[in-house]
């Protein structure tokens, strides 16, 4: 028997004890650091302001986070596999400047919404292939896919475009309500099934499993016989869905399309992402950490709201968790070597 | 000049194309006038736009060069024009020039201060640099809103006014500060040993440590520098517009640094890095931009443009797409340009 | 002796790199149920043989039969699925993954698309249980040492049913009972009828579990051999080259001046030097005007050695001495504050900077010794950059022209010159000729004795028994991380007794 005991694993017990024992992996410290934060701030908040406790207050960051929260979502793929998209508020305000367009021109809500998701995709693609084919950088493949998605947006229109469509301000107006005041958005849940779907995908199909595994490391993942090659086109591909969804959300829930919208949404995704305990050089993290990492920031929006701070306080706010939750990522991935 | 043939052509043949559009479809488009004893018209108003651009850019050269990226320099922009008003306007007298410069040197500091705080980041925690600096990035606009209790603090100070928009001599100031410091940085990289040291760090860290090379006091050195450029450039940004605005200062500046930098002719990977070429390329950003302005094309249609840009010169950089291109005739390796210093 | 028909058979095997032919010719065959030893220096052309073999290359010429089918495999992919597997030297596995994920990533059981994680659990747990591991295989396997990692890879080459296993240096992270535990599996693998191709640095291990033996050296098969039929020494001499008689030639030249040093004081003195996991505790003293050679194969621990006296690694045992004064070395800086220089073995990664001009790269370690705020005037470099040019001859001579245009051989020569105006006391110099043309080796070799002639002493690290012993005043002998052996290079020492000594490892 070759004694595992010995290894730097912490089994000191025999190998009936070792089961049993219960002790967190390393790979959920992150997330279970998030999930404390998100408590911590939601008691901080409930002592100190009035109606703080009421469910509304829950309620609300799903529903003014849900286009943030699918597109972090896709964040999430390109991330654990070690890689970056700045597209993705560029692809927000594309989408809603494209669906207020074709939707003025008269067409229909069942069309614009596969051609604008499709758009996406096929943008996602394209830098997911020119970033796999041509080894160029991620960072600046998906500049470029920045400047292009953002230019083209602006090509078509600089103004806001109001949306009059039956179907759009209907769905803007579709909720789910609780109690009279007590409510979530019909958007909140496209998200939440976002989320749903992604973390299946994520934990049980080769395809997701194969995204730790270019994360982990992309050269042994090639060794080892999986297409490497497919799944990083892929999450760029998935990503760009995503702000393309996220897009028509934003639409949805401003009912309008304007190329300013989604200004620095990529800055909050990756942030969301890397609260959340997405490691950043990828391989290690889960998609429900980064719904924690989204609600985080929308705590401290709302948290800076109740206490009448200015904005700039939330920033700060997000620029320090940054860097504990990234030095925390260093201690963890520290240890594990 | 035969340097031109090679690596800067295709930026200086755009430059002189986007040129030539102005003076076709714009009327007046050279014209230079004097004016107050001063210079006007669109080429002045491409230098005076480009100027920010060149300092920011000029600092990120260096950081590119030993291999790293610097996302901060926007934020850094808003942090130090934010300082400069905040003392201004706390002065009795606003156009005290002693007030003001005590308000530029507390500035440029604080930027000081970021630039270490990167380098730190980089070369002592060892986190890779785009993450690093994207903490100061996101935290540092925060900074400069709170420097200036989230106001948009107004100026009323000539002293401070002529950084951004003074004359001196008939030329702009922010013109001027741009060029001193492009004279310095090169002095300081080509008269010294420094510019060899950094493109042998960003060549290779382990080959330069094994020559003797101490890395880590060039990658401080490196942040330390690029912030102070985007604190110069902060203080003409604010300047000219006499007031600190966190949110908008700088804003994307970074994304624009970049790609000047590799329109110049810097690898993202580090090494050779062209000092000369970076300045053409922010030069070439900003003509862009004045151009399509003048000629009437939405300055935002620009941003396709810039995109198309970004993909022909990676791919042209990518060893892939160029084996692609050239499978017949074997790829000539470029001759390499040296700044002329 | 009948022989079963081989499962493998590899024919005239053609590999081409630009400049380089890194197969010639190649013929390898493996049978099933045997464990077959792959045996080279480096350069021989052994890991490009086995990264042909699992698809990561094409080759340029030659056929390979498969179960006596033509194989053409375009990718690691098809030749898992073709049936041969392979473990890694670096372990390449995902760490960040479970160890039940790393056995069957890419093969997972699955239901209605969904992978089926307790089965797979419960197939990695009954799997290793096979290798007698017991790990908790849903933790992830940076829990575990590189040891047991290396088991894991072992594991997930064994489940792809594979007719062809090949294990590259699979023992250099194992210690003494995981190497016994490996030979187990091994031998268990081969009682039924698995092929292994097997590759190890150590000699030992290969006497102990290899029943054939192929060697390679520069590209080129040299033979195929029963274990059991070829002494260890004549191993050693079919991987380094050079019959004996003309090494025993070449020697009797160079023999004069090697015996009429007078050496000078003690530059350096190493006293029980060594570092965890790269070389044992070792004592040496290099005095000036001394050539002193390392010899050893590949592994044992030559480089580390000489890294360690250059401050590049750090040692984590005994003491240092420059002149008679004890130092330590945090960097090498610091130990170039002392004189003394290193060229690495790795031209191209550590050595020269391709991107860099001959002129620049030749004054970078003056150059950074010297701090960036004193830069070398540039007529003071052109000075000394010409002359190291006309004097190594480095070709093309044109100091503007960016070293990765070079050849490797100039190369060599623009590294060496790097650190010779640095005018250093001792120079380290790992494998200088490794790789690089005849001539070019003559010139460097030549550099070598004049350099100590002229007082400075010089550590030769080299592959090339004939090389160390043609230059060497005296010889350092390595073996499996230590130093086992000092020879004076004098009348009876020869090409023999060193392999000798390589071989059976001479008591210290």
């Amino acid at each position: 028997m070759i004694d595992v005991s010995t290894t730097p694993a912490t089994n000191k017990g025999g190998p009936a004890t070792r089961r049993r024992t219960y002790r967190p992996n390393a790979q959920y410290i992150p997330v279970l650091a998030t999930l404390s934060l998100l408590i911590v701030m939601y008691t901080v908040g409930a002592v100190n302001y009035e109606n703080f406790t009421h469910p509304s207050v829950i309620l609300n960051l799903f529903t003014n986070n849900a286009f943030l929260l699918v597109v972090a979502v896709g964040m999430t793929f390109v991330i654990l596999t070690g890689g970056i998209d700045l597209s993705v508020g560029a692809v927000i305000a594309m989408t809603s400047t494209v669906a207020a367009t074709l939707l003025q021109a008269g067409w229909p809500a069942g069309v614009v919404i596969p051609v604008v998701l499709l758009v996406g995709g096929v943008l996602g693609f394209g830098m997911g292939a020119v970033i796999h084919f041509f080894k160029v950088e991620p960072f600046i493949a998906t500049l470029a896919g920045m400047f292009l998605a953002r230019g083209i947006a602006l090509l078509i229109n600089q103004n806001s475009i109001p949306i009059t469509n039956g179907f759009w301000t209907s769905v803007a107006e579709t909720r789910i309500v609780f109690e009279p005041g007590v409510y979530v958005s019909g958007m909140a849940i496209v998200a939440l099934a976002v989320v749903a779907v992604a973390a299946v995908v994520l934990a049980w199909s080769r395809f997701g499993r194969n995204v730790y595994a270019i994360g982990g490391n992309a050269d042994s993942a090639l060794l080892m016989g999986l297409p490497v090659g497919r799944t990083r086109i892929g999450v760029y591909t998935l990503s760009g869905f995503c702000a393309a969804l996220g897009g028509l959300i934003y639409s949805i829930t401003t009912t309008s399309g304007y190329a300013g919208h989604g200004t620095g949404t990529e800055l909050d995704a990756i942030a969301a992402v890397v609260i959340g305990g997405v490691l950043l050089t990828g391989g290690s993290g889960y998609v429900l950490g980064t719904v924690l990492g989204v609600l985080v920031l929308g705590m401290i929006n709302t948290i800076v709201n109740f206490a009448s701070l200015n904005s700039w306080w939330a920033r700060m706010a997000i620029g320090v968790l940054l860097f504990a939750f990234i030095v925390l990522q260093r201690l963890v991935t520290r240890k594990a070597k | 000049m035969t340097f031109l043939k090679s690596r800067l052509m295709w930026p200086v043949a755009m430059l002189v194309v986007l040129l030539l559009c102005g003076l076709i479809f714009s009327d007046g488009f050279f014209d230079i006038r004097i004016q107050d004893g001063h210079l006007f018209g669109t080429p002045v108003n491409i230098l005076r736009a480009s100027a920010p651009l060149v300092l920011v850019a000029l600092g990120m050269t260096l950081v590119i060069s030993t291999g790293g990226i610097d996302l901060s320099v926007g934020s850094v922009m808003a942090v130090s024009g934010a300082m400069a008003c905040l003392i201004i306007g706390d002065l009795s007298n606003q156009n005290s020039v002693g007030g003001v410069a005590v308000a530029v040197v507390v500035a440029l500091a604080l930027t000081l201060v970021l630039g270490l705080w990167n380098g730190f980041l980089v070369a002592v925690l060892g986190i890779q640099p785009i993450i690093a600096t994207l903490i100061l990035m996101v935290a540092g606009r925060g900074l400069a809103q709170l420097i200036t209790s989230g106001q948009i603090i107004n100026v009323q100070s000539s002293p401070y006014k002529v950084i951004g928009a003074g004359y001196v001599l008939g030329l702009p100031v922010s013109v001027l500060i741009a060029a001193v410091v492009l004279v310095i940085t090169v002095l300081l990289t080509r008269r010294t040993a420094l510019g060899l040291l950094l493109e042998s760090v960003g060549g290779s860290p382990v080959a330069s440590r094994l020559a003797g090379i101490q890395a880590r006091r060039f990658t401080v050195m490196v942040y330390v520098f690029s912030a102070a450029c985007a604190g110069i450039a902060g203080l003409i940004y604010s300047s000219n517009v006499s007031s600190a605005d966190g949110n908008n200062a700088g804003n994307l500046i970074e994304l624009d640094a970049i790609l000047a930098v590799v329109i110049g002719g810097t690898a993202l990977t580090g090494g050779r890095f062209s000092l000369a070429g970076t300045t053409l390329g922010a030069l070439l950003i900003a003509t862009l931009d004045t151009t399509a302005q003048s000629v009437g094309i939405p300055p935002e249609a620009t941003l396709v443009f810039k995109a198309v840009v970004v993909v022909v010169l990676c791919l042209a950089q990518s060893a892939t797409f160029r084996a692609m291109l050239f499978r017949r005739s074997t790829p000539r390796p470029a001759a390499r340009a040296e700044v002329p210093a | 002796m009948g022989e079963p028909p081989a499962v493998l058979e590899m024919t005239g095997i053609q590999k081409i790199f630009p400049g380089v032919v890194a197969l010639d010719g190649v013929d390898f065959r493996l049978l099933p149920g045997e464990i077959h030893a792959l045996m080279g220096e480096n350069g021989a052309g052994k890991s490009t043989l086995i990264k042909v073999l699992t698809g990561v290359y094409g080759i340029d010429g030659g056929h390979i039969k498969l179960s006596g089918r033509d194989v053409l495999f375009t990718g690691p992919l098809q030749a898992q699925t073709a049936g041969i597997s392979t473990v890694y030297q670096e372990v390449n596995l995902c760490a960040n993954l479970s160890v039940a994920e790393n056995i069957f990533i890419g093969r997972q059981p699955r239901r209605f698309g969904r992978i089926q994680w307790a089965e797979m659990r419960k197939r990695s747990a009954d799997l290793l249980k096979r290798l007698d591991l017991d790990l908790d295989v849903s933790a992830p396997l940076n829990n575990y040492s590189l040891a047991v990692q290396q088991m894991v890879a072992i594991a997930r080459a064994i489940d792809i049913e594979a007719k062809v296993l090949i294990l590259d240096e699979p023992t250099s992270s194992l210690d003494a009972s995981e190497v016994a535990q490996l030979f187990a599996i091994m031998r268990r693998l081969r009682d039924s009828g698995v092929a292994i191709l097997f590759v190890s640095h150590f000699l030992d291990q290969i006497y102990e579990v290899a029943d054939r033996i192929t060697v390679l050296r520069n590209g080129a098969l040299i033979g195929e051999y029963r274990t059991a039929e070829l002494p260890q020494v004549e191993l050693v001499r079919k991987m380094i080259g050079k019959d004996l008689a003309a090494l025993e030639q070449l020697e009797s030249r160079e023999r004069d001046s090697a015996e009429q040093l007078e050496r000078g004081e003690p530059i350096l003195r190493a006293d029980g030097l060594g570092r965890e996991g790269a070389i044992a505790p070792f004592d040496l003293t290099i005095h000036g005007g001394e050539v002193v050679g390392l010899a050893g194969l590949l592994g044992s621990g030559r480089t580390e050695l000489a890294r360690l006296l250059f401050g590049a690694d750090k040692a984590d045992s005994g003491q240092l001495e420059v002149d008679g004064k004890p130092v330590t070395m945090r960097s090498p800086r610091a130990a170039m504050a002392h004189g003394i220089a290193f060229s690495s073995e790795n031209r191209r990664t550590e050595g020269v900077l391709g991107e860099l001009s001959v002129r620049e790269n030749i004054i970078l370690a003056l150059q950074a010794a010297r701090g960036w705020t004193r830069p070398i005037a540039r007529r003071k470099q052109d000075e000394l950059v010409g002359k190291y040019i006309k004097a190594l001859q480095i070709r093309p001579d044109n100091p503007e022209t960016p070293v990765r245009n070079l050849s490797g051989g100039n190369q060599q020569k623009v590294l060496l010159a790097r650190w010779l105006i640095t005018e250093p006391r001792l120079l380290i110099i790992d494998e200088p000729t490794r790789g690089i043309d005849v001539g070019a080796k003559a010139e460097i070799q030549r550099l070598v004795a004049e350099l100590s002639s002229g007082g400075m002493a010089v550590l030769f690290v080299s592959a090339e028994l004939e090389e160390v012993l043609r230059l060497s005043h005296k010889i350092e002998v390595l073996r499996d991380r230590r130093l086992v052996e000092e020879l004076e290079n004098s009348g009876d020492v020869d090409a023999d007794r060193i392999m000798q000594t390589i071989a059976s490892g001479a008591a210290q």
